[in-house]
């Protein structure tokens, strides 16, 4: 019997030695062209470093006064355009979410509805708004779209999990009593899925939020709009202001949505 | 039990009572006036013409996309290349910066409990709120335009949100292991080496798998902004209005993220 002693050592991640070099050594070489791809100015990033001291300070003393009317204006469209997005989005998504889950419909709808899901997800929400702002015209009503657009993806797509992971003991008792389509879904999935809508709901508000404020960007409305506009003039007082308005609302969402979560679990 | 009286002094069941009846009418009221109070708002400005043309307008685009011209592709595989190094270079740059603001914010681990962790969670949330959309507009205006803005944006972004899930799944470790290789006498970086690492190392890679793949989505469009990258032909052929060309680029997006959605979910699979 070999009684020798062997220091412990933690389990490697990567159960075969060999596997686990190659990784390693793919990983570096990767680095080393990737990195090497970067391709970094250095004398533009020193000539950079007098602008990043300015934003800093733009930080230090933000300038809510001067753009006020912008700030204002463009705060309204984003919270606007939050709020009604994701109701909207929330309406539609319920039924993508159900045409989604593959217990309760059959195929072709299934197929569809996940299609769907996926061309929402996949597509950046600045992508759908470059287009949307083409078809509808600059304003709020492209970002509204967009944000209907994107949250119908995310929304259908989880709720969609939620709804093929319900019991199937309530389906198959409701299908027992002969109920119809309609009243299963009423009566059988509506309220097993029902606190995982209501986080889904709060979550997606403080995602749009957070879009809105980025597919400004591109013309479609809201307090990115304003920001670009700021940024572009170099008035970085002003687009600090706007990005602690962003972060202090964002935490706001998250906390109510935090709670409003815990108290609906 | 909430209860009314029919006429003949039968008890009726009823789920709520009359007054949370009311108060949920109300509340529902209240949604329903605000929607319209913020549709209104929205729409004070729209040009209902365009909206109304919007179907033709589609169509035409979708007219002039086709058919997508192919030869493109050539020119796109350096830009490709470009957005996968973005995203994988900022992801592991967050992950770098993500690791000890896990630790300085989770429960267990932090060092103060009030003034550390309240300082750490405020930096998290700044990060986490900022899109790496506007993390690039600001540092193009600082490192000048390029893939490294992209980099250091995705940076920026990431790492808030790696280490949110990882505080939370640091807070969530049992606490067993960590008592037994204490009482062995281990210091405090043994007991997070070998107690508490070994337990969230699973979490940890599923985040940043998750991480890497939303950033592929994300890089793609950062050279919308100036970050370089497929962004930065897609813009460009847009405002050359190249239809044929945008059809391409949008291709290869879908590709690319239908992909790495992909691969990350074969490594977290080899992995965990």
């Amino acid at each position: 019997m070999n009684l020798q002693l062997r220091r412990w050592r933690p389990k490697p991640l990567i159960k075969n030695p060999y596997v686990c070099i190659v990784t390693c050594l793919a990983v570096i070489i990767y680095l080393f062209f990737a990195i090497g791809s970067l391709d970094v100015k250095w004398l533009r990033v020193l000539e950079g470093l007098s602008r990043a001291a300015a934003l800093w300070s733009g930080f230090l003393h933000p300038d809510f006064t001067s753009r006020w009317d912008d700030i204002r204006n463009g705060l309204l469209e984003s919270l606007t355009m939050t709020f009604t997005a994701s109701i909207v989005g929330l309406v539609f998504a319920i039924p993508f979410s159900i045409g989604a889950a593959r217990n309760i419909v059959p195929m072709p709808i299934y197929i569809f509805c996940r299609a769907f899901i996926a061309i929402s997800r996949s597509l950046q929400e600045i992508i759908v708004a470059l287009f949307f702002v083409v078809l509808f015209g600059f304003g709020p009503l492209a970002g509204f779209l967009t944000l209907v657009f994107a949250t119908i993806g995310f929304v259908a797509k989880l709720l969609a999990e939620d709804i093929e992971d319900t019991s199937p003991r309530q389906l198959e008792a409701l299908r027992a009593t002969g109920a119809g389509f309609y009243q299963i879904v009423v009566f059988a999935i509506l309220p097993q899925i029902m606190p995982r809508l209501i986080g889904l709901f709060m979550y997606r508000i403080d995602i749009n939020f957070r879009d809105s404020a980025v597919i400004g960007i591109v013309g479609a409305g809201g307090i990115g709009a304003t920001l670009n506009t700021t940024m572009e003039r170099y008035e970085f007082g002003s687009a600090a202001a706007i990005l602690l308005i962003i972060i202090l609302i964002v935490v706001l969402c998250e906390y109510t949505s935090g709670y409003v979560r815990s108290r609906f679990n | 039990m909430p209860v009314s009286f029919a006429r003949n002094g039968t008890k009726l069941w009823q789920r709520r009572t009359r007054l949370s009846d009311w108060l949920r009418y109300l509340a529902w009221l209240l949604i329903v006036a605000l929607f319209v109070f913020c549709w209104r708002l929205m729409t004070m400005d729209t040009i209902w013409a365009y909206v109304l043309d919007s179907p033709r307008q589609g169509a035409d685009i979708v007219s002039r996309m086709w058919p997508p011209r192919f030869g493109y592709l050539w020119q796109l595989w350096a830009p490709l290349w470009a957005t996968i190094n973005m995203a994988t270079l900022g992801t592991l740059l967050a992950i770098v910066l993500a690791l000890p603001f896990a630790f300085l914010s989770a429960i267990k681990t932090t060092p103060n409990r009030y003034l550390v962790r309240s300082m750490a969670l405020l930096v998290i949330s700044a990060s986490r709120s900022i899109n790496s959309i506007i993390w690039t507009m600001l540092l193009v205006a600082i490192v000048g335009p390029g893939v490294l803005a992209g980099v250091i944006a995705i940076a920026l972004r990431s790492f808030g949100f790696i280490s949110k899930l990882l505080y939370e799944a640091i807070d969530e470790v049992s606490n067993h292991p960590l008592e037994a290789i204490r009482s062995t006498g281990a210091s405090g970086p043994q007991v997070l080496a070998f107690g508490i690492w070994p337990q969230i190392t699973p979490a940890f890679v599923g985040i940043s798998l998750f991480r890497w793949d939303i950033n592929i989505r994300e890089a793609t469009v950062l050279g919308l902004v100036g970050a370089g990258g497929i962004g930065a032909n897609l813009e460009a052929s847009m405002n050359l209005l190249a239809w044929p060309q945008v059809a391409v680029i949008l291709t290869v997006i879908l590709a690319t993220v239908i992909f790495s959605e992909w691969l990350s979910a074969a490594i977290r699979q080899s992995l965990i």
